[in-house]
Protein backbone atom coordinates (compact mmCIF):
# COMPACT_ATOMS: atom_id res chain seq x y z
CA UNK A 1 0.00 0.00 0.00
CA UNK A 2 1.53 3.35 -0.72
CA UNK A 3 1.49 5.80 1.89
CA UNK A 4 -0.98 9.44 1.57
CA UNK A 5 1.52 11.68 0.21
CA UNK A 6 1.70 13.79 -2.83
CA UNK A 7 4.38 16.06 -4.20
CA UNK A 8 4.91 19.94 -2.27
CA UNK A 9 3.72 21.09 -5.59
CA UNK A 10 0.31 20.48 -4.21
CA UNK A 11 1.01 23.22 -1.31
CA UNK A 12 0.79 25.84 -3.82
CA UNK A 13 -2.27 27.23 -3.50
CA UNK A 14 -2.85 26.54 0.35
CA UNK A 15 0.55 28.54 0.89
CA UNK A 16 -0.41 31.73 -1.47
CA UNK A 17 -3.13 31.79 0.89
CA UNK A 18 -0.95 32.86 2.93
CA UNK A 19 2.22 34.31 1.17
CA UNK A 20 1.94 36.26 -1.89
CA UNK A 21 5.03 34.41 -3.77
CA UNK A 22 5.02 30.63 -4.75
CA UNK A 23 6.72 28.52 -2.43
CA UNK A 24 7.11 25.38 -3.91
CA UNK A 25 9.30 26.78 -6.09
CA UNK A 26 11.26 28.23 -3.28
CA UNK A 27 14.98 26.31 -2.21
CA UNK A 28 14.68 25.64 1.34
CA UNK A 29 17.27 23.49 3.83
CA UNK A 30 16.27 20.99 5.90
CA UNK A 31 16.90 21.85 9.70
CA UNK A 32 17.33 18.32 10.35
CA UNK A 33 19.44 16.71 7.81
CA UNK A 34 21.06 19.72 5.95
CA UNK A 35 19.45 18.95 2.30
CA UNK A 36 18.73 21.94 0.57
CA UNK A 37 16.07 21.61 -2.69
CA UNK A 38 13.10 23.26 -3.55
CA UNK A 39 9.60 22.60 -1.49
CA UNK A 40 7.98 21.31 -4.30
CA UNK A 41 10.20 18.29 -4.14
CA UNK A 42 9.30 17.62 -0.28
CA UNK A 43 6.47 15.31 0.52
CA UNK A 44 3.74 16.48 1.60
CA UNK A 45 1.17 14.07 3.92
CA UNK A 46 -1.83 16.14 3.53
CA UNK A 47 -4.54 13.80 4.63
CA UNK A 48 -4.04 14.84 7.84
CA UNK A 49 -5.41 17.33 10.46
CA UNK A 50 -3.54 19.86 8.95
CA UNK A 51 -0.34 19.55 6.42
CA UNK A 52 3.17 17.80 6.69
CA UNK A 53 5.80 18.56 4.03
CA UNK A 54 8.63 16.32 4.97
CA UNK A 55 11.98 15.99 4.03
CA UNK A 56 12.31 13.74 0.78
CA UNK A 57 16.14 13.12 2.37
CA UNK A 58 15.37 12.39 6.10
CA UNK A 59 11.79 12.41 6.42
CA UNK A 60 11.75 15.25 9.12
CA UNK A 61 8.48 17.79 8.79
CA UNK A 62 10.17 20.89 6.51
CA UNK A 63 6.63 22.92 7.45
CA UNK A 64 3.28 22.32 9.30
CA UNK A 65 0.39 23.44 8.67
CA UNK A 66 -3.22 24.01 10.10
CA UNK A 67 -5.99 26.04 8.51
CA UNK A 68 -8.48 27.16 10.97
CA UNK A 69 -12.18 29.25 10.35
CA UNK A 70 -10.30 32.51 9.25
CA UNK A 71 -6.20 32.14 9.90
CA UNK A 72 -3.76 29.54 9.44
CA UNK A 73 -1.14 28.35 11.66
CA UNK A 74 2.60 27.66 10.10
CA UNK A 75 5.32 25.79 11.79
CA UNK A 76 8.96 26.71 9.89
CA UNK A 77 11.04 25.54 12.29
CA UNK A 78 11.77 22.54 9.76
CA UNK A 79 13.58 24.89 7.96
CA UNK A 80 16.72 26.86 8.49
CA UNK A 81 15.90 29.15 5.66
CA UNK A 82 13.83 29.34 2.84
CA UNK A 83 14.88 31.57 -0.56
CA UNK A 84 12.81 33.07 -2.57
CA UNK A 85 13.68 34.82 -5.94
CA UNK A 86 12.54 38.27 -6.63
CA UNK A 87 10.69 39.53 -10.06
CA UNK A 88 12.57 41.41 -12.37
CA UNK B 1 -18.79 29.95 1.98
CA UNK B 2 -18.10 29.79 -1.71
CA UNK B 3 -20.55 29.54 -4.31
CA UNK B 4 -22.82 26.89 -4.76
CA UNK B 5 -22.08 24.27 -7.32
CA UNK B 6 -25.22 23.31 -8.82
CA UNK B 7 -25.80 19.75 -8.64
CA UNK B 8 -23.54 19.07 -6.43
CA UNK B 9 -23.65 16.92 -3.05
CA UNK B 10 -20.85 15.53 -1.96
CA UNK B 11 -20.66 12.49 -0.65
CA UNK B 12 -24.10 10.66 0.71
CA UNK B 13 -24.28 12.30 4.29
CA UNK B 14 -26.84 12.51 6.74
CA UNK B 15 -27.39 14.96 9.77
CA UNK B 16 -28.25 11.54 12.06
CA UNK B 17 -26.82 11.76 15.49
CA UNK B 18 -23.93 14.01 15.26
CA UNK B 19 -21.81 16.32 16.95
CA UNK B 20 -21.93 19.37 15.60
CA UNK B 21 -20.76 20.45 12.10
CA UNK B 22 -20.23 16.80 11.85
CA UNK B 23 -21.16 14.38 8.63
CA UNK B 24 -21.67 10.87 8.48
CA UNK B 25 -19.42 8.71 6.37
CA UNK B 26 -19.49 4.69 6.15
CA UNK B 27 -16.20 4.38 4.64
CA UNK B 28 -13.28 4.59 7.17
CA UNK B 29 -10.89 7.70 5.80
CA UNK B 30 -7.61 7.09 6.45
CA UNK B 31 -5.50 9.85 7.61
CA UNK B 32 -1.92 10.54 8.49
CA UNK B 33 0.73 13.17 9.56
CA UNK B 34 3.77 10.80 8.00
CA UNK B 35 4.43 7.09 6.67
CA UNK B 36 2.72 4.39 7.95
CA UNK B 37 5.40 2.71 9.89
CA UNK B 38 5.79 -1.00 8.66
CA UNK B 39 8.07 -2.27 11.76
CA UNK B 40 6.26 -5.77 12.79
CA UNK B 41 5.63 -7.15 16.28
CA UNK B 42 9.34 -8.38 16.97
CA UNK B 43 9.95 -5.25 18.61
CA UNK B 44 7.10 -3.65 19.74
CA UNK B 45 6.62 -2.23 23.19
CA UNK B 46 4.26 -0.05 24.68
CA UNK B 47 5.61 1.41 27.89
CA UNK B 48 3.76 3.73 30.86
CA UNK B 49 6.41 6.11 32.21
CA UNK B 50 5.43 8.09 35.44
CA UNK B 51 6.56 11.61 36.27
CA UNK B 52 9.29 10.31 38.30
CA UNK B 53 10.59 8.53 35.47
CA UNK B 54 9.38 4.48 36.30
CA UNK B 55 8.57 2.83 33.58
CA UNK B 56 6.43 -0.42 33.04
CA UNK B 57 6.35 -1.95 30.04
CA UNK B 58 4.92 -4.27 27.67
CA UNK B 59 5.96 -6.27 24.26
CA UNK B 60 3.82 -7.85 22.41
CA UNK B 61 3.00 -11.21 24.06
CA UNK B 62 2.65 -9.61 27.09
CA UNK B 63 0.49 -6.89 25.97
CA UNK B 64 -1.12 -9.89 24.46
CA UNK B 65 -1.46 -12.01 27.43
CA UNK B 66 -3.53 -8.81 28.95
CA UNK B 67 -7.22 -8.91 29.67
CA UNK B 68 -9.13 -6.99 26.46
CA UNK B 69 -12.55 -5.91 25.55
CA UNK B 70 -14.80 -6.00 22.69
CA UNK B 71 -16.23 -2.43 22.34
CA UNK B 72 -18.21 -0.64 20.20
CA UNK B 73 -17.81 3.13 19.87
CA UNK B 74 -18.43 6.15 17.23
CA UNK B 75 -15.96 8.14 15.58
CA UNK B 76 -14.96 11.77 15.18
CA UNK B 77 -12.91 12.95 12.96
CA UNK B 78 -11.55 16.55 13.66
CA UNK B 79 -12.28 17.04 9.95
CA UNK B 80 -15.64 16.85 9.87
CA UNK B 81 -16.59 12.77 8.91
CA UNK B 82 -18.12 10.80 11.70
CA UNK B 83 -18.42 6.99 11.87
CA UNK B 84 -20.78 5.50 13.93
CA UNK B 85 -20.71 1.55 15.78
CA UNK B 86 -17.24 1.22 14.95
CA UNK B 87 -15.93 -2.33 16.48
CA UNK B 88 -12.75 -2.57 18.34
CA UNK B 89 -10.60 -4.79 20.57
CA UNK B 90 -8.18 -3.47 22.80
CA UNK B 91 -6.66 -3.24 26.16
CA UNK B 92 -8.40 -0.88 28.75
CA UNK B 93 -6.13 2.01 30.09
CA UNK B 94 -7.83 1.14 33.25
CA UNK B 95 -5.85 -2.57 32.92
CA UNK B 96 -2.76 -1.33 32.00
CA UNK B 97 -2.52 1.52 34.71
CA UNK B 98 -3.95 -0.80 37.51
CA UNK B 99 -0.49 -1.23 39.60
CA UNK B 100 1.12 2.09 38.50
CA UNK B 101 1.65 4.65 40.89
CA UNK B 102 1.08 8.01 40.11
CA UNK B 103 -0.04 11.56 41.30
CA UNK B 104 0.47 13.15 37.61
CA UNK B 105 -2.69 15.03 36.03
CA UNK B 106 -1.68 14.81 32.70
CA UNK B 107 -0.74 12.48 29.97
CA UNK B 108 1.22 12.12 26.51
CA UNK B 109 0.46 9.68 23.99
CA UNK B 110 3.74 8.87 21.70
CA UNK B 111 3.55 7.39 18.87
CA UNK B 112 6.43 5.68 16.13
CA UNK B 113 7.68 8.37 14.23
CA UNK B 114 7.19 12.38 15.87
CA UNK B 115 3.17 12.34 16.34
CA UNK B 116 2.18 12.58 20.08
CA UNK B 117 -0.93 14.04 21.25
CA UNK B 118 -1.74 15.30 24.91
CA UNK B 119 -5.14 14.75 27.02
CA UNK B 120 -5.79 14.92 30.87
CA UNK B 121 -4.85 11.39 32.12
CA UNK B 122 -8.51 11.45 33.76
CA UNK B 123 -9.74 10.84 30.67
CA UNK B 124 -7.58 8.12 29.85
CA UNK B 125 -9.10 6.26 32.96
CA UNK B 126 -13.10 5.03 33.75
CA UNK B 127 -13.60 3.42 30.86
CA UNK B 128 -12.76 5.79 28.91
CA UNK B 129 -9.40 4.28 26.49
CA UNK B 130 -8.20 1.62 25.43
CA UNK B 131 -4.98 0.74 23.58
CA UNK B 132 -6.47 -1.40 20.68
CA UNK B 133 -5.33 -3.90 18.73
CA UNK B 134 -8.04 -5.62 16.34
CA UNK B 135 -10.86 -3.23 14.26
CA UNK B 136 -13.95 -4.88 12.77
CA UNK B 137 -13.40 -8.51 13.25
CA UNK B 138 -9.48 -8.46 11.97
CA UNK B 139 -5.89 -7.61 13.06
CA UNK B 140 -5.99 -3.74 12.87
CA UNK B 141 -4.33 -2.64 9.96
CA UNK B 142 -1.48 -0.41 9.26
CA UNK B 143 -2.98 2.24 7.47
CA UNK B 144 -5.67 2.28 10.59
CA UNK B 145 -2.52 2.35 12.94
CA UNK B 146 -1.94 -1.69 13.61
CA UNK B 147 -0.65 -3.31 14.97
CA UNK B 148 -2.00 -1.35 17.96
CA UNK B 149 -3.47 2.33 18.42
CA UNK B 150 -4.67 4.55 21.34
CA UNK B 151 -8.70 5.05 21.01
CA UNK B 152 -10.48 7.82 22.90
CA UNK B 153 -13.51 7.98 21.31
CA UNK B 154 -14.92 10.98 23.52
CA UNK B 155 -12.47 13.09 22.12
CA UNK B 156 -11.61 14.18 18.49
CA UNK B 157 -10.06 11.11 16.73
CA UNK B 158 -6.51 13.00 16.16
CA UNK B 159 -6.01 12.32 19.68
CA UNK B 160 -6.49 8.57 19.41
CA UNK B 161 -2.62 7.82 17.77
CA UNK B 162 -1.96 5.55 15.77
CA UNK B 163 1.49 3.28 16.18
CA UNK B 164 1.02 3.82 19.50
CA UNK B 165 3.81 2.87 21.59
CA UNK B 166 3.47 4.51 24.94
CA UNK B 167 2.12 7.11 27.60
CA UNK B 168 3.97 9.79 29.04
CA UNK B 169 2.64 10.40 32.78
CA UNK B 170 3.20 14.04 33.15
CA UNK B 171 2.92 17.02 36.33
CA UNK B 172 2.31 19.54 33.64
CA UNK B 173 0.56 19.60 30.07
CA UNK B 174 2.42 18.88 26.82
CA UNK B 175 0.90 19.88 23.90
CA UNK B 176 1.09 17.45 21.43
CA UNK B 177 1.78 17.57 17.18
CA UNK B 178 -1.21 19.09 16.54
CA UNK B 179 -2.30 20.95 19.53
CA UNK B 180 0.76 23.09 19.38
CA UNK B 181 -0.09 24.12 16.02
CA UNK B 182 -3.93 25.41 16.03
CA UNK B 183 -5.48 22.11 17.26
CA UNK B 184 -7.48 22.93 20.33
CA UNK B 185 -5.97 21.81 23.44
CA UNK B 186 -8.85 19.28 25.36
CA UNK B 187 -11.31 18.52 21.98
CA UNK B 188 -14.32 17.54 23.20
CA UNK B 189 -16.42 17.56 19.54
CA UNK B 190 -19.98 17.68 21.32
CA UNK B 191 -18.60 21.06 22.17
CA UNK B 192 -16.97 21.50 18.88
CA UNK B 193 -13.63 22.43 20.13
CA UNK B 194 -11.33 21.89 17.28
CA UNK B 195 -8.95 25.15 17.46
CA UNK B 196 -7.46 27.04 19.71
CA UNK B 197 -9.83 29.66 21.06
CA UNK B 198 -12.96 27.83 19.93
CA UNK C 1 17.77 27.77 -9.03
CA UNK C 2 15.33 29.43 -6.77
CA UNK C 3 12.31 30.49 -9.28
CA UNK C 4 9.67 31.40 -7.12
CA UNK C 5 8.33 34.35 -8.39
CA UNK C 6 6.83 36.68 -5.75
CA UNK C 7 3.03 37.39 -7.09
CA UNK C 8 0.05 38.97 -6.19
CA UNK C 9 -3.25 37.21 -3.34
CA UNK C 10 -4.60 34.62 -4.68
CA UNK C 11 -8.34 34.09 -5.02
CA UNK C 12 -11.66 32.25 -6.10
CA UNK C 13 -12.78 33.17 -9.33
CA UNK C 14 -15.53 32.08 -11.21
CA UNK C 15 -15.54 30.42 -14.30
CA UNK C 16 -18.31 29.11 -16.77
CA UNK C 17 -18.09 26.16 -18.89
CA UNK C 18 -18.19 27.13 -21.60
CA UNK C 19 -18.02 23.55 -24.04
CA UNK C 20 -17.08 19.91 -23.43
CA UNK C 21 -15.06 17.54 -25.40
CA UNK C 22 -15.45 13.57 -24.65
CA UNK C 23 -11.64 12.20 -24.41
CA UNK C 24 -12.15 8.47 -23.87
CA UNK C 25 -15.29 6.61 -22.25
CA UNK C 26 -14.10 7.79 -18.94
CA UNK C 27 -12.75 11.12 -19.55
CA UNK C 28 -13.90 14.48 -20.47
CA UNK C 29 -11.85 17.55 -21.24
CA UNK C 30 -13.91 20.71 -19.58
CA UNK C 31 -13.39 24.27 -21.60
CA UNK C 32 -13.82 26.83 -19.48
CA UNK C 33 -14.11 30.47 -19.74
CA UNK C 34 -12.59 32.21 -16.75
CA UNK C 35 -13.19 35.84 -16.59
CA UNK C 36 -10.33 37.88 -14.89
CA UNK C 37 -7.71 34.68 -15.88
CA UNK C 38 -4.10 36.12 -15.66
CA UNK C 39 -2.26 33.53 -18.22
CA UNK C 40 -0.66 30.61 -17.11
CA UNK C 41 2.35 28.28 -17.62
CA UNK C 42 2.22 24.91 -19.02
CA UNK C 43 2.63 22.78 -15.92
CA UNK C 44 0.62 24.80 -13.68
CA UNK C 45 -2.55 23.36 -11.99
CA UNK C 46 -5.94 25.30 -10.37
CA UNK C 47 -7.53 24.61 -7.83
CA UNK C 48 -11.46 23.64 -7.89
CA UNK C 49 -13.95 24.17 -5.12
CA UNK C 50 -16.98 22.69 -5.04
CA UNK C 51 -19.86 23.73 -2.57
CA UNK C 52 -22.91 21.95 -1.77
CA UNK C 53 -26.22 23.88 -1.06
CA UNK C 54 -25.97 22.86 3.24
CA UNK C 55 -22.21 24.30 2.82
CA UNK C 56 -20.10 21.40 2.59
CA UNK C 57 -17.36 21.81 0.52
CA UNK C 58 -14.09 20.05 -1.21
CA UNK C 59 -11.42 20.99 -3.26
CA UNK C 60 -9.44 19.25 -5.66
CA UNK C 61 -6.18 19.92 -7.46
CA UNK C 62 -6.57 19.53 -11.59
CA UNK C 63 -3.95 20.31 -14.30
CA UNK C 64 -4.47 22.73 -16.65
CA UNK C 65 -4.39 20.86 -20.04
CA UNK C 66 -4.09 24.01 -22.80
CA UNK C 67 -2.01 26.12 -23.94
CA UNK C 68 -2.27 29.58 -22.81
CA UNK C 69 -5.22 31.12 -24.22
CA UNK C 70 -6.74 34.47 -22.99
CA UNK C 71 -9.41 33.79 -20.71
CA UNK C 72 -10.11 30.43 -21.74
CA UNK C 73 -8.86 27.15 -19.67
CA UNK C 74 -9.13 23.48 -20.21
CA UNK C 75 -9.13 20.46 -17.85
CA UNK C 76 -9.12 16.95 -18.57
CA UNK C 77 -11.34 14.96 -15.83
CA UNK C 78 -10.72 11.28 -15.17
CA UNK C 79 -13.67 9.71 -14.17
CA UNK C 80 -12.72 7.59 -11.02
CA UNK C 81 -15.59 5.12 -9.62
CA UNK C 82 -15.29 6.11 -5.80
CA UNK C 83 -14.42 9.57 -6.97
CA UNK C 84 -16.10 12.13 -5.02
CA UNK C 85 -15.89 15.12 -7.25
CA UNK C 86 -14.70 13.59 -10.67
CA UNK C 87 -17.94 12.54 -11.39
CA UNK C 88 -19.65 15.45 -10.19
CA UNK C 89 -17.10 17.37 -13.09
CA UNK C 90 -17.55 14.56 -15.85
CA UNK C 91 -21.21 14.03 -15.77
CA UNK C 92 -23.36 16.89 -13.79
CA UNK C 93 -21.53 19.82 -14.49
CA UNK C 94 -23.06 21.19 -17.64
CA UNK C 95 -22.45 23.85 -20.37
CA UNK C 96 -23.61 27.57 -18.65
CA UNK C 97 -22.67 26.24 -14.69
CA UNK C 98 -20.06 28.17 -12.62
CA UNK C 99 -17.20 26.40 -11.24
CA UNK C 100 -15.08 28.09 -8.65
CA UNK C 101 -11.08 27.68 -9.18
CA UNK C 102 -8.11 29.68 -8.28
CA UNK C 103 -4.51 29.37 -9.38
CA UNK C 104 -2.45 29.46 -11.73
CA UNK C 105 -0.45 27.61 -8.83
CA UNK C 106 2.73 26.11 -9.05
CA UNK C 107 6.49 27.39 -10.13
CA UNK C 108 8.49 24.44 -10.02
CA UNK C 109 6.62 22.05 -12.49
CA UNK C 110 6.54 24.34 -15.45
CA UNK C 111 8.02 24.83 -18.91
CA UNK C 112 9.04 28.25 -20.25
CA UNK C 113 8.29 28.72 -23.84
CA UNK C 114 11.21 30.61 -24.17
CA UNK C 115 13.36 28.14 -22.77
CA UNK C 116 15.37 26.87 -26.07
CA UNK C 117 16.70 23.61 -24.21
CA UNK C 118 15.39 20.08 -25.55
CA UNK C 119 12.71 19.05 -23.49
CA UNK C 120 11.69 15.24 -22.31
CA UNK C 121 8.18 14.70 -21.31
CA UNK C 122 7.22 11.23 -19.67
CA UNK C 123 3.53 10.69 -18.73
CA UNK C 124 1.72 7.10 -17.10
CA UNK C 125 -2.13 7.61 -17.47
CA UNK C 126 -3.68 11.04 -16.36
CA UNK C 127 0.10 12.45 -15.96
CA UNK C 128 -0.14 13.32 -19.41
CA UNK C 129 -2.07 15.92 -19.19
CA UNK C 130 -0.13 18.74 -17.95
CA UNK C 131 2.53 17.52 -20.04
CA UNK C 132 0.18 18.06 -23.18
CA UNK C 133 -0.26 21.50 -22.11
CA UNK C 134 3.29 21.96 -22.60
CA UNK C 135 3.26 20.13 -25.77
CA UNK C 136 0.12 22.36 -27.13
CA UNK C 137 2.46 25.67 -25.67
CA UNK C 138 5.31 24.84 -27.77
CA UNK C 139 3.20 24.50 -30.72
CA UNK C 140 1.43 27.82 -30.18
CA UNK C 141 4.40 29.48 -29.43
CA UNK C 142 6.23 28.53 -31.99
CA UNK C 143 9.31 27.41 -30.27
CA UNK C 144 11.77 25.08 -31.61
CA UNK C 145 12.98 23.54 -28.76
CA UNK C 146 13.19 20.14 -29.41
CA UNK C 147 10.18 18.16 -27.40
CA UNK C 148 9.99 14.23 -26.76
CA UNK C 149 6.73 12.93 -24.95
CA UNK C 150 6.25 9.48 -24.20
CA UNK C 151 3.21 8.19 -23.16
CA UNK C 152 2.67 5.50 -21.01
CA UNK C 153 -1.32 4.02 -20.69
CA UNK C 154 -3.11 1.15 -20.80
CA UNK C 155 -4.88 0.54 -24.17
CA UNK C 156 -6.39 2.88 -27.16
CA UNK C 157 -9.59 2.97 -25.00
CA UNK C 158 -7.74 4.92 -22.23
CA UNK C 159 -5.57 6.99 -24.74
CA UNK C 160 -6.50 10.88 -23.81
CA UNK C 161 -5.97 13.22 -26.82
CA UNK C 162 -6.03 10.79 -29.47
CA UNK C 163 -6.63 12.45 -32.70
CA UNK C 164 -4.00 15.16 -32.01
CA UNK C 165 -1.44 13.11 -30.67
CA UNK C 166 -1.75 11.11 -34.08
CA UNK C 167 -1.63 14.22 -36.03
CA UNK C 168 1.40 15.38 -34.13
CA UNK C 169 3.18 12.60 -34.21
CA UNK C 170 2.85 13.07 -37.97
CA UNK C 171 4.30 16.51 -37.99
CA UNK C 172 7.90 16.13 -36.94
CA UNK C 173 9.33 19.76 -36.66
CA UNK C 174 11.58 18.59 -33.52
CA UNK C 175 8.17 17.65 -31.67
CA UNK C 176 8.03 13.41 -31.60
CA UNK C 177 5.58 11.34 -29.80
CA UNK C 178 5.68 7.82 -28.50
CA UNK C 179 2.80 5.95 -26.80
CA UNK C 180 3.71 2.96 -24.77
CA UNK C 181 0.53 0.60 -24.19
CA UNK C 182 1.05 -1.26 -21.15
CA UNK C 183 -2.25 -4.15 -21.35
CA UNK C 184 -3.01 -4.34 -25.18
CA UNK C 185 -1.95 -2.08 -28.23
CA UNK C 186 -3.94 -1.20 -31.15
CA UNK C 187 -3.49 -3.24 -34.83
CA UNK C 188 -0.72 -1.10 -36.37
CA UNK C 189 1.47 -0.77 -33.35
CA UNK C 190 3.53 -3.94 -33.73
CA UNK C 191 1.13 -5.06 -30.66
CA UNK C 192 3.94 -4.63 -28.19
CA UNK C 193 2.71 -4.21 -24.69
CA UNK C 194 4.44 -4.24 -21.02
CA UNK C 195 5.16 -1.31 -18.64
CA UNK C 196 7.84 1.21 -19.79
CA UNK C 197 11.38 -0.42 -18.50
CA UNK C 198 14.79 0.71 -18.73
CA UNK C 199 15.62 -1.06 -21.73
CA UNK C 200 12.14 0.63 -23.87
CA UNK C 201 13.20 3.99 -21.78
CA UNK C 202 16.23 3.96 -23.19
CA UNK C 203 15.23 3.02 -27.49
CA UNK C 204 12.76 5.76 -26.93
CA UNK C 205 14.60 8.58 -25.40
CA UNK C 206 17.51 8.25 -26.95
CA UNK C 207 21.06 9.83 -25.58
CA UNK C 208 20.06 12.47 -23.23
CA UNK C 209 22.72 15.03 -23.04
CA UNK C 210 23.41 17.12 -19.61
CA UNK C 211 21.20 19.57 -20.84
CA UNK C 212 17.42 18.69 -21.16
CA UNK C 213 14.91 19.71 -18.98
CA UNK C 214 12.70 16.17 -18.49
CA UNK C 215 9.53 16.21 -17.05
CA UNK C 216 7.82 13.15 -15.64
CA UNK C 217 4.21 12.38 -14.49
CA UNK C 218 2.15 10.37 -13.04
CA UNK C 219 0.86 8.11 -10.45
CA UNK C 220 3.58 7.81 -7.24
CA UNK C 221 4.61 4.60 -8.56
CA UNK C 222 4.97 5.03 -11.84
CA UNK C 223 6.86 8.54 -11.62
CA UNK C 224 9.34 6.66 -8.96
CA UNK C 225 9.95 4.15 -11.11
CA UNK C 226 10.79 6.47 -14.34
CA UNK C 227 12.91 8.56 -12.09
CA UNK C 228 14.81 6.11 -11.02
CA UNK C 229 15.54 4.52 -14.54
CA UNK C 230 16.42 8.20 -15.73
CA UNK C 231 19.10 8.89 -12.52
CA UNK C 232 20.61 5.19 -12.86
CA UNK C 233 21.55 5.95 -16.56
CA UNK C 234 23.25 8.61 -15.57
CA UNK C 235 20.82 11.88 -15.82
CA UNK C 236 21.71 14.37 -12.77
CA UNK C 237 18.40 14.16 -10.50
CA UNK C 238 17.98 17.96 -10.59
CA UNK C 239 17.23 17.91 -14.39
CA UNK C 240 14.42 15.57 -13.73
CA UNK C 241 11.16 17.25 -12.14
CA UNK C 242 8.68 15.30 -11.32
CA UNK C 243 4.70 15.53 -10.04
CA UNK C 244 2.93 12.71 -8.06
CA UNK C 245 -0.81 12.66 -8.50
CA UNK C 246 -0.81 10.24 -5.25
CA UNK C 247 -1.16 6.54 -5.07
CA UNK C 248 -4.49 6.28 -7.51
CA UNK C 249 -3.11 9.00 -9.56
CA UNK C 250 -6.35 11.15 -9.58
CA UNK C 251 -9.14 12.31 -7.73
Amino acid sequence: MTDMWTDGNSLGGPLREVFCADLTAATGRCAGCGRTGQLAEGRAFDHAAGVVLRCPGCGQPLLRMVRGPGRTWLDLRGLEYIEIASPG
Amino acid sequence: MGIVSPGFSGRRRSKANLPPGQYLVHDFPVLSAGPTPRAGLDGWEFRITTESGRVHAWDWAAFRALPAEDITVDLHCVTKWSKLGTSWRGVSLDTLMDGVETSAGFALARAVGDYTANLPLADLLDGKAWIAFRYDGADLPAEHGGPARLLVPHLYLWKSAKWVRGVELLDHDEPGFWESLGYHNYGDPWREQRYWGD
Amino acid sequence: MARAAVLGRLSWLVARLADIRDETATARTLILEVPGWPGHLPGQHIDVRLTAEDGYSTQRSYSIASAPAGSRLELTIQLLDDGEVSPYLAQVLSRGDPLELRGPVGGYFVWHPADPAPVLLIGGGSGVVPLMAMVRTRIASGSQAPMRLIYSTRSRDTLLYAAELERIAAGGSGLSVDVVYTRSAPPGTGGRTGRLDGDRLAALAGPQDAGVACFVCGPTGFVESIADLLTSRGMDPRQVRTERFGPSGGN
